[in-house]
């Protein structure tokens, strides 16, 4: 195979039909609709699966509902949908049935912008849809991690009868770069011994969410965090930079973490003892990895591109190890390799341990740097 | 005294294959059970148990798997038209089915059900129409009569404030995608026996591949409408019907020369 220059959202729906996607539901916004296009072309010329829904609300039930035949399915939307989508995520993760969604977040909250943003962390990783359930979130920076992750992800749903999410930002969706296509897969032809097919009497299979006596209900979330535990043992995923000696790390994710990378690189030039830790399974959280950090390092430069969503993970996982620092750009706005330099110098020329919560020192500095 | 000899005589009636021998959760005189039964006796009849997929919708209907022989899914709240469509764009030889109450179907879920008829989605819709939300105890649905009392609209629906009855059969038969759209009533024999007939036929649609069919079952609540199940169907045809009047409103040609 052969490096060629994709769009982010070209790519991964290209990786996706590859991985052997039988059916595809989707519903235009910005900046994710190429993708949608992508599948309305493609997919009907492989023979398989593809609808244009009425609303986020319809696409997440169609997939919903070829999730419960056992199809490789998938979605993708851009953040006001994927709030949009929540109500069916909690449904398809208490019915324990596999899919993939690609996230291409925009600026919020509201209807925001259409720019690049981290911004739905917190309503990916942390939850969204009600209930006790979590999703596998990983968060790649480039479009080759892209089409790799999407491409491995309808496995990993599948293993763990999990929801498999792709973070990534606007800007990844948008930009075109070189990258290499994995081969095509073949249509998986076997059911699922849980699925749906039309069958009675003993053979009769029900897919639900609803477990009326609490105590059967208690069960099944017990089932699900016990798989989830399985996740978090063999799914952790992150990438170190410059980590040798360091003393100084940045902790970020997606192109953020791109971005840090050249910032990065730039301090280790000057002699700075820097380094950079990308967590790419956002969800599980490398919780153990941050911790051996925070022990190793005085400080830790944490960049998002939102007001400190993943900052509360690191903080919760540094333990108190080390100084936490916080730099963010919020409203579609990226963060310039110069900015994150600059606050690594700062820190580095910075003896007295900082006072308050990283995200008030933050705010605090923020608008004479965006003004 | 004489003794029966039932041995040589023929079985003209018996419990459907399709249908779960059990108790349901159901209330004395509601007609929802009336409803699973035709819909199970039309699948019998058909021969269609073992490749048939079920939704199941939220509302007195969300059980409806717990009855019917073969597989169901169960969707969230007005999604089962949506969710319907997943299942069957990846297994277009099965027969796909919803079954879906008024609040479910034409309140929160009116924007799946319109879409999937625009569309002309190959499946067929059991609509049950009871005028009100029977599963939360009896409150105002987009089906309640005009001045009708129900615990959110205690004293009686006031047009001025709540809006008109949203009449779905004739909403969903102006969509060129729909091929069978037909109400019926479940208050007596003679309408039950219609309602089968139109069950019946709106499955015909889809295994003949024609697109959206449903069929609107108008249907009593004797717990929700305070009334002994006798007087809850005296008012399916004094009050219901003048305001939803039975007939068929959309009927694909290829349908109505059908024979059954």
């Amino acid at each position: 195979m052969t490096r060629e220059l994709w769009k982010g959202n070209d790519a991964f729906a290209e990786a996706a039909l590859r991985a052997g996607l039988q059916a595809y539901f989707g519903y235009p916004i910005t900046p994710q609709t190429e993708a949608l296009e992508y599948m309305s072309r493609r997919m009907p010329e492989l023979g398989r699966a593809f609808l244009q829904a009425e609303s986020e609300l319809g696409a997440i039930n169609m997939v919903y509902g070829a999730a419960c035949t056992g199809a490789r399915v998938m979605t993708s939307t851009s953040s006001p949908g994927t709030s949009l989508m929540m109500e069916g995520l909690s449904y398809i993760a208490g019915t324990e049935v596999p899919m993939v969604l690609v996230d291409v977040v925009r600026g919020g909250p509201g209807l925001g912008n259409i720019a690049p943003s981290q911004g739905d962390y917190n309503q990916i990783v942390h939850g969204g849809g009600h209930g006790d359930y979590h999703p596998i979130v990983l968060a790649p920076a480039s479009i080759q991690e892209t089409v790799d992750i999407v491409y491995g992800m309808f496995d990993l749903a599948e293993k763990y009868r999990a929801i498999g999410i792709v973070m990534i930002d606007g800007s990844i969706g948008q930009m075109i770069e070189p990258a290499e296509m994995p081969p095509m897969l073949d249509i998986r032809k076997d059911i699922p011994e849980w699925a749906v097919r039309g069958g009675t009497g003993d053979d009769r299979r029900i897919l639900t969410s609803i477990f009326l006596e609490p105590e059967e209900l208690e069960l099944a979330n017990i089932r699900i965090m016990k798989r989830w535990q399985q996740v978090e043992q063999n799914e952790i995923r992150f990438k170190d930079y410059y980590m040798d000696g360091a003393k100084i790390a940045v902790i970020s994710n997606g192109s953020a973490g791109r971005v840090a990378l050249s910032a990065v690189r730039t301090a280790r030039a000057e002699g700075l003892p820097v380094g950079l830790m990308r967590p790419i399974s956002l969800s599980p959280f490398p919780e153990n990895a941050v911790n051996e950090i925070a022990k190793q390092v005085d400080s830790i430069l944490v960049v998002e591109m939102n007001s400190g969503m993943m900052l509360e993970d690191i903080l919760k996982s540094a333990q108190g190890n080390a100084n936490v620092e916080f730099y963010g750009r919020m409203g579609g706005m990226m963060p310039l390799p110069d900015e994150i330099l600059g606050e690594i110098r700062r820190i580095a020329g910075t003896s007295t341990p900082p006072i308050g919560h990283p995200r008030d020192r933050w705010l605090n500095r923020i608008e004479s740097i965006v003004q | 005294m004489t003794t029966l000899n039932i041995k040589d005589m023929e079985i003209i009636y018996q419990h459907p294959d399709a249908l779960i021998d059990i108790s349901t959760h159901l209330c004395p005189g509601c007609t929802h059970g009336v409803a699973h039964r035709l819909v199970a006796e039309v699948i019998d009849e058909m021969g269609l148990a073992e490749k048939t997929i079920g939704v199941a919708s939220v509302g007195c209907s969300v059980f409806a798997y717990n009855y019917f022989n073969f597989d169901f899914v169960q969707s969230p709240h007005g999604r089962a038209p949506a969710m319907a469509t997943g299942v069957k764009r990846v297994r277009p030889d099965r027969i796909v089915l919803t079954y879906q109450g008024d609040g479910d179907m034409i309140s929160i879920g009116a924007g799946e059900i319109v879409a999937a008829a625009g569309r002309g989605e190959n499946i067929t819709v059991i609509f049950i129409n009871n005028a009100n939300y029977g599963m939360t105890g009896g409150q105002m649905a987009p089906t309640t009569l005009p001045g009708m009392k129900t615990t959110s609209s205690p004293n009686g629906r006031d047009v001025e404030q709540m809006g008109y009855p949203i009449r779905a059969s004739e909403l969903l038969a102006t969509q060129e995608g729909s091929s069978y759209i037909v109400r019926r009533s479940l208050h007596d024999p003679k309408n039950i026996r219609m309602a089968k007939k139109a069950i019946r036929l709106a499955f015909e649609t889809q295994a003949r591949g024609l697109g959206f069919s449903m069929v609107e079952l108008l249907s009593t609540c004797p717990t929700n409408w305070h009334m002994t199940p006798v007087n809850a169907a005296k008012w399916v045809e004094e009050k219901m019907i003048p305001y939803y009047p039975l007939g068929d409103y959309k009927v694909h040609p290829a349908i109505s020369e059908l024979k059954i």
